[in-house]
């Protein structure tokens, strides 16, 4: 038995994060979302949504429409059919850079870094754009040593203030993940998109990344994507399913785990 | 920590290396004061070296055409000085704005693109501006060249004179203020927004920057910077030759900027004195072939000195640095 399957069925007894509850807002919507490359769909009519402070997972087996989901999200992809809200207010033809600023946030699946920055100047940049001074010619300085002094605080948040000063590249892998976070953050997001975040991390450091996670304020709402289902269960208040570019399913982790289509689609008919 | 501001001020400290740098600059005024002219044509390379430095170096922008900006600059402040507006300071002034306005009209189409996109349209704007001058002879001189240019002393009171005095103190200055903007910029969030551009233009879309306007005020930035070159080259010379928005110019500034190490800002300046400083001395020896060692030199550089000459020194002085320090107890 594969070890999604073992966490779906430890689910029940899982003690999951509280769920956002059904009244809460809605911050991030798709109508009827679609995207095919040529004949391929890998987006087909997704209609999905994600509460203020949820805590949401989505899942999918390889080649599902995760990323590309997310992609379309954060404004690297336009879909060909369908719209994007966010807080209601339709983003489809906003550039990615206009989406963070209005609080959409993504990292990357492919860890996607300023290599010959360091971690300090990479989110004090970051801490800059947030704040509007980010293209300022005259006038910065002062702005940019409170963003230096922010951007060391993150970098203590999420484990990094030793390294802060190390060139990116240089990094270990599992320290550039959680730059990764920290990048994101320094953006103020109000919808933080997670694409898998421990990909490649070694367990040790994937523990920290995930409480890092977990230690994030309620009021965050965040999308992850994560294979390991483990960490998805004890994560998300929510999930949803993605198979072959649709939503197969939406629910709180007890009733995915309990769902026969999930089981059958997700992990296969030997596993059903 | 709070020491954002400590952080940033050590960032910004002049090191004493570019404190003796500057240095050199008067003291060439004295120790080669037979030279002042080939001086004056060096101080001006290196702000036009320094202006692509931002613009190719720092943001990551690939032109070859940056002498477009050079020649407007040039062009309208002789022309300027021809039509009786002999004053040189807001001449300079002038022709910074032209170059900025044409780079203003044309940043979008440079900088949305990719880099062999960039790299046909500023060689396509550099060869049609050299038409236009070329065909509009009677306002630019055409082949001939722009004449009768007539400049004003420096603050009515130091005059332009043949042994290039005042034109090198001029451009002397001119580059030092350039090159505290230049300084200033790049150690400003601007300045690592355009790192960050230039270094993973998708993660920095996914932080908040707007890719093409970051782009598009540095372009304009150094086009104000390059018109201010050429505006040197046409009042120390009193004379605009049509070669200023020539291909051959653009060509020359970047082999400038790659022997001297790209987004280094001292890049520009060491690679232009190098290439002028070698040209003069080349060309003394054999008029006919001196680009055939410069073609070697340049060649030599990009396969064996990594970053350009400026970053090998400051690798050599690192280096230095470090096995000074094993040494002490």
């Amino acid at each position: 038995m594969s070890p999604a399957s073992t966490a779906m069925q430890s689910a029940d007894a899982a003690t999951s994060p509280p769920a956002a509850g059904a009244s809460a807002r809605v911050v991030l919507e798709t109508r009827k979302l679609c995207l095919s490359f040529g004949a391929l769909q890998v987006t087909r009519n997704v209609d999905f949504q994600l509460r203020a402070g949820e805590r949401h997972a989505l899942i999918g087996s390889n080649g599902a429409g995760k990323s590309t989901l997310v992609n379309l999200l954060a404004g690297a992809l336009q879909p060909q059919s369908g719209d994007i809200l966010l807080e209601g207010e339709r983003i489809n033809k906003l550039a990615p850079f206009q989406r963070v600023r209005r609080g959409l946030v993504r990292t990357f699946q492919i860890t996607a870094l300023f290599g010959e920055m360091t971690p300090l100047d990479s989110v004090a940049l970051a801490v800059c754009q947030a704040n509007g001074a980010g293209l300022s010619f005259v006038g910065a300085s002062a702005a940019h040593a409170g963003a230096v002094d922010e951007a060391a605080e993150i970098l203590r948040t999420v484990g990094l203030l030793e390294h802060a000063r190390d060139e990116t590249r240089f990094m270990a892998y599992g320290h550039q993940r959680l730059l990764e976070i920290a990048l994101a953050l320094a953006c103020r997001p109000r919808v933080l998109l997670l694409d898998e975040p421990a990909a490649g991390v070694p367990m040790a450091e994937s523990r920290r990344l995930f409480q890092t996670l977990a230690e994030l304020p309620d009021e965050l709402t965040i999308l992850l994507i994560e294979h390991d289902m483990k960490l998805v269960f004890q994560f998300a208040s929510r999930i949803s399913v993605l198979a072959e570019g649709a939503l197969l399913a939406q629910g709180t982790p007890q009733e995915i785990a309990r769902d026969e289509r999930v089981r059958q689609s997700y992990l296969g008919h030997s596993h059903a | 920590m709070n020491g954002g501001a400590e952080y940033l001020r050590e960032q910004r400290r002049w090191h004493w290396a570019e404190i003796v740098f500057w240095l050199l600059v008067p003291a060439a005024w004295f120790v080669f004061p037979g030279y002042l002219v080939l001086g004056t044509q060096i101080l001006i390379a290196a702000l036009f070296a320094l202006s692509l430095d931002l613009v190719m170096g720092y943001a990551g922008i690939v032109t070859l055409g940056h002498a477009a900006f050079f020649g407007i600059g040039a062009y309208t402040a002789g022309k300027l000085g021809q039509q009786g507006w002999t004053e040189p300071l807001s001449g300079l002034f002038i022709a910074a704005a032209a170059a900025a306005f044409i780079a203003a009209l044309t940043a979008r189409l440079v900088c949305r693109g990719n880099d062999l996109s960039r790299l046909m349209i500023t060689l396509g704007l550099g060869m049609l501006l050299y038409e236009v001058a070329n065909k509009a002879a009677s306002l630019t001189g055409g082949l001939d060249g722009m004449l009768d240019i007539v400049i004003a002393p420096l603050f009515g009171t130091f005059e332009f004179d043949m042994w290039g005095r005042t034109a090198y103190v001029y451009s002397a200055v001119c580059l030092f203020l350039g090159f505290l903007l230049a300084r200033h910029l790049v150690r400003q969030p601007f300045g690592l927004a355009l790192h960050a551009v230039r270094l993973n233009p998708l993660r920095s879309g996914a932080i908040g920057i707007d890719n093409t306007r970051a782009l598009s005020r540095i372009y304009i930035l150094s086009a104000a910077m390059a018109g201010v070159a050429g505006g040197l080259l046409a009042q120390t010379n009193q004379f605009v030759a049509i070669d200023v928005l020539s291909f051959q110019r653009s060509a020359d500034v970047a082999t400038m900027l790659i022997i001297g190490g790209l987004g280094q800002l001292y890049g520009g300046l060491v690679g232009a004195t190098g290439f002028l400083v070698a040209q003069d001395s080349l060309a003394a020896v054999n008029p006919v072939y001196w680009q055939f060692w410069l073609g070697l030199v340049l060649i030599l550089v990009v396969l064996f000195v990594r970053g350009g000459v400026v970053a090998v020194v400051r690798r050599m002085a690192q280096r230095l640095g470090r096995r000074m320090q094993r040494r002490q107890p």
